[in-house]
């Protein structure tokens, strides 16, 4: 479980985010879900660590984050796996390496148990031969299944992922997100995912929380976003012309 | 001068994250072995092309500028030498690494900034800092110093050869002054010199890189002020030093 607490993160004199309360179940595959530049790519990585906070609290499992030291912070980090927009794989690494480093720094494996790990990483996310390739020679969606790889090397307890098919068609995007539904279910992983995507949303969400303006503005599961009375929400879901219509048939 | 200190500030906290004690020494030290190569094995091209022009440079313009019965031929070559082991080889060459190293190291990690691979190595629980700039620091600080004895060997090597060539002086003439009056203090001089501005170079550049922010463009200004920031810190340093070694 992660939970937030009265969330404040001020930005020059901005509250990019205000006021956020939040729950996200454990074993779960929980979303974010907002307009750009609604704050939930900061509220991501405050709950994260990668900002600080201004005000409030950031709970995983009994643990008070917010008020641990970078040491005690650090080996939390270490039970994080997480999924960045663009993959934020190592440019100068191979899959391999990228994947390994992780190992390599916190684990006191033989080579080969490592390489074993590796190959298990990249199978699992169908990517069983790549090993050797470099980023700038991966598709979209094959830099996202290795960042899923490096995300889960070290058996994560948390999961966050940051717009994991931004910039990938609707099939890869389908693919992606089933696989993190996969992962999130199979290693009984907490798993948070930001997006702005409808599709998504409807595929793998088993509880959203809607942000808006830096606000959490409403909360619920996917079957009850498509009945909400939030103007908003309703703004955002059902943003499309052929989401429109459908509503219009309901 | 509040941004100047602010900055400093900023720059200090950095440095005590970057010398906090490593995850794991053995990948490390492969790792500084790769920058050895990168930024010091791949430099020894540029060092030794302008190290041998420099040397020829100065021998032609000692020998045109002292044109007199009264004063022995073979000060030409302790004049070239004294220039190239005291200023040429160590602040002249660091200048031109902090354009080429400085700029690299840089625009390196500041679009690892902006693509968030940072973030990733700090999600990693990696103290990012330390893991990318540490490595840099060591390996040039090892390696520059024997940039600038190759600098030094390759520049009054260019003086002779100048010498031999064009029939300006005798190069036997030119061998005698390289061994007049030598000091072992000027070369450690040059030396001490070199691998403080080695420290500068990467720390300022890393420094620069690390806090880069926005898009690609950004990334660009980071590096031309890391260039700008390490050439005026060795100029100051350069008088420091030759204050604190040599007076």
């Amino acid at each position: 479980m992660i939970r937030g607490e009265h969330i404040v993160k001020i930005f020059d004199g901005r509250r990019v985010l205000d006021d956020v309360s939040v729950l996200f179940d454990a074993g779960k595959t929980n979303l974010i879900i907002g307009r750009s530049g609604s704050g939930k790519t900061v509220l991501l990585k405050s709950l994260v660590g990668l900002h600080d906070i201004d005000e409030g609290n950031i709970y995983f499992d009994d643990l008070c984050y917010t008020q641990l030291g970078f040491k005690e912070r650090k080996a939390v980090r270490k039970d994080i796996g997480m999924i960045f927009q663009g993959g934020a794989l190592l440019d100068s690494s191979t899959v391999e390496d990228n994947i390994r480093l992780p190992l390599d720094l916190f684990t006191e494996q033989s080579l080969e148990e490592k390489l074993e790990r590796v190959n298990f990483c990249l199978k699992r996310v169908n990517l069983p031969n790549a090993n050797k390739l470099y980023p700038a020679e991966l598709s979209g969606g094959m830099i996202k299944r290795v960042a899923i790889a490096r995300a889960i090397v070290l058996n994560p307890k948390y999961l966050f992922c940051d717009e994991p098919n931004s910039g990938l068609d609707p099939m890869t995007s389908i693919v992606i997100d089933n696989l993190i539904k996969e992962i999130t279910e199979e290693y009984n992983i907490t798993t948070i995912v930001n997006t702005h995507d409808m599709n998504s949303v409807m595929e793998i969400g088993e509880k959203i929380v809607f942000i808006h303006e830096g606000r959490k503005w409403w909360e619920g599961t996917k079957h009850d976003i498509l009945h909400s009375d939030n103007r908003e929400l309703n703004d955002f879901v059902f943003a499309s012309a052929m989401a429109k219509r459908a509503k219009a048939n309901m | 001068m509040m941004k100047f200190l602010e900055t400093l500030g900023r720059y200090c906290l950095l440095m005590s994250k970057v010398f906090s004690r490593p995850e794991k020494w053995s990948i490390y030290r492969n790792r500084i072995m790769f920058e050895m190569e990168a930024l010091g094995y791949n430099s020894i091209g540029i060092a030794a092309i302008i190290s041998i022009f420099m040397g020829a440079v100065v021998t032609l313009q000692m020998a045109i500028n002292l044109e007199s019965p009264f004063i022995p031929r073979s000060l030409i070559g302790y004049a070239t030498r004294e220039t190239m082991i005291l200023e040429f080889s160590s602040t002249v060459v660091s200048l031109i690494l902090a354009g080429k190293v400085g700029s690299n190291i840089a625009s390196e990690i500041g679009t690892m900034r902006i693509t968030e691979q940072i973030d990733a190595l700090e999600i990693m629980g990696i103290n990012s800092a330390s893991y990318l700039i540490m490595p840099k620091i060591v390996a040039t600080v090892l390696f520059f110093p024997l940039l600038s004895i190759l600098s030094m060997v390759i520049g009054v090597f260019g003086g002779w050869l100048v010498a031999g060539f064009t029939g300006i002086m005798m190069p036997d003439d030119y061998v005698d002054g390289l061994f007049y009056d030598f000091r072992i203090i000027s070369i450690i001089y040059s030396l001490v010199k070199i691998a403080v501005f080695a420290f500068l170079i990467t720390s300022i550049s890393g420094f620069f890189g690390y806090y880069a922010q926005g898009n690609s463009l950004e990334v660009g200004r980071s590096s031309t002020k890391a260039v700008v920031a390490s050439s005026i810190a060795i100029l100051i340093f350069n008088l420091i030093l030759t204050q604190l070694i040599l007076i």
